[in-house]
């Protein structure tokens, strides 16, 4: 689980492993506090979507997930994909609503950040990944956790990078998004080189 | 250039919806390994964005706009599993190596960007060019990105051995970097610096001085 959780994080994190996100990650990066009210909310929802999904998958979607109905020869996996779409659409909608009616202060701190996330492939690919890799429910809340976490830290330490850089003089066509990529190739080695981490 | 061709045309170079509008960049990272893949995901995202800017266009004045945003992304779900399907029955070694790329589509920021900022306001045809036009400029970054990847990273194209390697007696040591995740960010990096200080309106300007963080 610990292995599950650090590889979540750092050498298979979404944004710099796999380029998940990355429009919005390249959108949103231009402040560090819209960068650290996003990735909270990411960590978030990934949270409790994968899972979600993961149970989805395992109870009724999956190969012979329906034989507790008597249809163990049945394998909706096809409809995964758009059913994943709708947990993330209902769950952030639920997600906003809750927020907005018992905790106002978390909303006001998260809740432009919330209807971006609906349309995030680093959401919807973490919960496509869980089903991949078949995971356990157990590891489908490890993962969400870590990888929506490495999202988290990845976009944060862009954030606090950019802000600094905007301040400097760079080539006109390097300018804002250009340098973003490059900077995001650094940061991307420099996660990579936690695969060397051995664990017990 | 009359307009038809104008809608067709200017997405693939000067208004190319990677580098100037930053959209769809994910996959056009992730799938660029090797030109085969870029290919076959280019090919997808084309059929998509083609055939979802038509049907959106065609129905655009009897969807109520409250519901618009469920509705393309339902049509465009439908279309991206029939594409994954098909990938997976005739071509199932390469939709292996897509592996979720293909089904990402769905949250691909240019099909769902066209669909909301093009098709919901123009004719079905033009959608379609428009469609065709944008699908074409995202390939053209994918093609460029995964044939220097490959040929650099493995010395192969499609496949084919190009540049002789050390390893079997020519001359060419592969750059183990080029077949890694941070070669497609420094790459793509360089493309758009590249577009840009050819087309210099297109550079972001200086942050201004007035500009101090997000509304509140």
């Amino acid at each position: 689980m610990t292995e599950l959780l650090l590889r979540a994080v750092f050498t298979d994190n979404l944004a710099l492993a796999y380029f998940l996100g990355m429009c919005t990650f390249l959108a949103v990066s231009r402040h560090l506090e819209t960068a650290f009210g996003l990735g909270l909310a990411m960590i978030v929802v990934e949270t409790i979507t994968v899972p979600i999904n993961n149970l989805l998958f395992t109870r009724l979607l999956g190969p012979g997930a329906l034989s507790w109905l008597g249809l163990g020869e049945v394998d909706l996996s096809f409809l995964m994909l758009i059913a994943s779409i709708g947990v993330i659409a209902a769950t952030v909608q639920i997600l906003e609503m809750i927020l907005d009616r018992h905790f106002p202060r978390l909303y006001v701190a998260l809740g432009i950040y919330l209807p971006l996330i609906t349309v995030n492939c680093a959401i919807l690919g973490a919960s496509l990944f869980m089903t991949e890799r078949r995971y356990t429910f157990d590891e489908s809340v490890v993962y969400g956790f870590g990888s929506g976490l490495g999202w988290a830290l990845a976009i944060w330490a862009l954030a606090a990078l950019r802000e600094r850089i905007d301040e400097s003089h760079v080539p006109t066509g390097l300018r804002g998004l250009g340098l973003a990529f490059i900077l995001t190739g650094f940061m991307s080695m420099g996660f990579a080189v936690f695969g060397g981490l051995k664990f017990g | 250039m009359n307009d038809r061709l104008r809608t067709l045309v200017d997405p693939i170079v000067v208004a190319n919806p990677v580098t100037l509008q930053v959209l769809g960049i994910c996959s056009a990272l992730a799938v660029t390994t090797s030109l085969t893949t870029a290919l076959v995901m280019s090919g997808a995202l084309i059929v998509v964005l083609t055939l979802s800017n038509g049907i959106i266009s065609l129905i655009r004045k009897q969807v109520p706009s409250s519901i618009r945003l469920i509705v393309q992304i339902t049509i465009i779900a439908s279309l991206v599993i029939v594409v994954d399907q098909l990938l997976q029955a005739y071509l199932f070694e390469i939709s292996q190596r897509l592996s979720v790329f293909v089904s990402l589509i769905v949250t691909n920021c240019i099909v769902l960007g066209r669909a909301e900022g093009f098709a919901m306001k123009n004719p079905p045809g033009a959608s379609l060019l428009d469609g065709i036009g944008n699908g074409l400029g995202y390939a053209v970054i994918l093609i460029a990105i995964g044939t220097i990847r490959e040929l650099l990273g493995a010395g192969t194209l499609l496949g084919v051995a190009i540049l002789p390697l050390a390893s079997e007696g020519g001359w060419f040591t592969p750059l183990g970097l080029m077949s890694l995740p941070p070669s497609a960010f420094f790459l793509l990096g360089g493309l758009v610096w590249a577009v840009r200080s050819v087309l210099p309106e297109q550079a972001e300007p200086m942050r201004d001085a007035n500009d101090a963080g997000p509304p509140r």
